[in-house]
């Protein structure tokens, strides 16, 4: 019997698309009722089933629209699918628009502890790495300064930082490799294929098609909320490209 | 059913850290910028108070409640309502001020609405401070009320003061369930927070923080009309009065100091009411803010 870190059975996620906006107590009562509040259906997943197992780097690729950030939520669990299963077994951590859990007000040495947190680590466990997430952002000198007072490349840093510092079970990429100068760039990488060697789960996702072939030893392709492909790496995005022609 | 329950003690033992460090984070950034610091959690209450008093004793030429120095009185009630209403109001706020975590990562989301009570909580506590000195001052030193001088008010130091726990705690489970309420609905509504801001101040008048009680009177002499008894019935259905009364009663009790309306310091009917109005809103808020809380991230 093989592990798997993540597999999903026919999710499906759906959005009720209101016909006209309702925010307010008002309409909302007056519109139900009346029997008037209209949705349209929208599927932003649909019988997407696939496993990644223990170990594996999966790309996920897709045109825009196509799921990608949706399948994302869901398998971090910030959405709940609307029909299907899922199981995620590990550790998962998401670097998705790094810094998203900072207080401006804090400063950055507060704010690894709180978004470590965020990330459901305990004290413990933050306070082991502290010291590495200070010294790989390179802001040993601005540790006690306020968040709101640093550069968006200090702030990207320090998220990326953290975000790769606590050394998940699953890691979920989502083009965000391009952080900061060229030498912290280079630097990134390099701690992103330490935690590959590692035997880290990944899911990336990525427009670019270079970056999920140099990373990725599997890939799923979605077209409107749907896996239209699924296998090795290289056939898939061989249907990537063929299908792109195709659309033009 | 057992299942969901480990899995969700479970889930918040893995998330405790992060409750811990939104309290701490709140309470910390409160008063950062400011000089005096912490020291604010006491002096706001003692100067709004103050302010009243002053107001009050020039215009109103009012000294006492009921036996007790009107600024003490007065200062008691405004420390437990501006906890309810400030507790509520960040509660209510926290699942949108949160959205941009709360879209991109998976956190229990009720650990924003609680962290926000349990800081402003925490401050409350710090600010009770400035009442127990005051109350100790009163019991040493004396005061003089409508003109007659007492030696000491025995105020405090007896054992019923160790019953105000016991108000305090149902006070924190009623601001638990309205905040987890309000902090539910309004995701859906953005307009509960402008209501809920109005209806607090309706509140504030409706509870008995600069006046008693027992002297409402609608109407010239006729003490009993009816429209009296209404009011005082309306007065009495709004739960933050009971949690006030027996507070006050716990710490104000003297055979000459008379702010209760029953003998003893609390009524066994008055203290059912506000705990099982306490506990039946945490189980409403509780329940609605779980059955809607997978919807949020559709209107964030």
């Amino acid at each position: 019997m093989s592990s798997y870190a993540i597999k999903l059975d026919n999710v499906g996620l759906r959005f009720n698309l209101n016909r006209e906006r309702v925010d307010n107590i008002k309409e909302y009562f007056i519109k139900f009722l009346r029997h008037q509040l209209y949705y349209n259906v929208f599927w932003g997943l649909r019988n997407v089933s696939f496993t990644v197992q223990e170990g594996e780097r999966l790309g996920v690729l897709g045109l825009n629209g196509a799921g990608k950030s949706t399948l994302l939520k869901v398998i971090s669990g910030v959405m709940k699918p609307t029909e299907g299963t899922l199981e995620v077994h590990g550790e998962l951590a998401p670097l998705i628009e790094l810094g998203a859990g900072f207080d401006h007000n804090y400063s950055g040495g507060e704010n690894i502890y709180l978004y470590g947190a965020t990330l459901g680590y305990s004290r413990k466990q933050i306070q082991e790495i502290w010291k590495d997430i200070v010294e790989f952002s390179e802001l040993q000198d601005f540790i006690d300064v306020p968040v709101k007072n640093y550069s968006s490349g200090m702030r990207a840093r320090l998220g990326f930082a953290i975000a790769c510092m606590v050394e998940p079970e699953i890691l979920i990429l989502d083009e965000v490799l391009s952080v900061g100068d060229a030498p912290f760039r280079a630097k990134s990488e390099a701690k992103i294929t330490e935690l590959f060697n590692k035997g880290v789960t990944v899911i990336f996702v990525s427009h670019n098609m270079e970056q999920v072939q140099k990373l990725c030893d599997k890939a799923i392709l979605l077209e409107k909320g749907q896996v239209v492909a699924n296998g090795d790496t290289e056939s898939v995005c061989a249907e990537y490209v063929r299908r792109m022609k195709a659309g033009r | 059913m057992t299942k969901a329950l480990r899995f969700h003690w479970n889930n918040f033992l893995k998330y405790r850290f992060l409750l811990k460090e939104i309290v701490r984070k709140n309470v910390r950034l409160q008063y950062r910028d400011s000089w005096l610091g912490m020291a604010w959690t006491m002096l706001q209450p003692l100067l709004f108070s103050l302010v009243l008093a002053f107001v009050f004793s020039v215009l109103f030429k009012r000294s006492d409640v009921g036996g007790v120095p009107f600024f003490v009185y007065l200062l008691s009630g405004r420390l437990m309502f501006s906890f309810f209403s400030d507790s509520t109001q960040r509660a209510m706020r926290s699942v949108r001020q949160n959205a941009g975590i709360l879209k991109k990562v998976y956190v229990p989301k009720y650990i924003y609405p609680m962290g926000n009570i349990i800081s402003t909580f925490i401050t409350f506590l710090f600010s009770l401070v400035v009442l127990v000195v005051i109350v100790i001052y009163y019991d040493i030193h004396g005061g003089t009320v409508q003109g007659i001088h007492y030696d000491h008010f025995s105020f405090g130091l007896h054992k019923r003061v160790l019953f105000a726990v016991v108000p305090v705690v149902i006070l924190l489970v009623l601001s638990m369930g309205v905040g987890l309420l309000l902090s539910s609905i309004s995701v859906f509504f953005k307009d509960t927070e402008f209501i809920y801001s109005v209806l607090c101040q309706l509140l504030m008048y409706f509870t008995p923080i600069f006046y008693s009680a027992k002297e409402v009177q609608i109407g010239g002499g006729d003490i009993a009309s009816w429209q009296t008894e209404l009011l005082k019935k309306i007065l009495r259905a709004n739960p933050l009065y009971g949690i006030i009364t027996i507070f006050r009663n716990s710490i104000f009790c003297s055979p000459g100091q008379i702010v209760t309306e029953f003998p003893g310091y609390y009524s066994f009917a008055q203290l059912a009411y506000t705990s099982g109005f306490a506990i039946v809103m945490l189980i409403v808020g509780s329940f609605v803010f779980y059955k809607v809380q997978d919807k949020f991230i559709l209107h964030l």
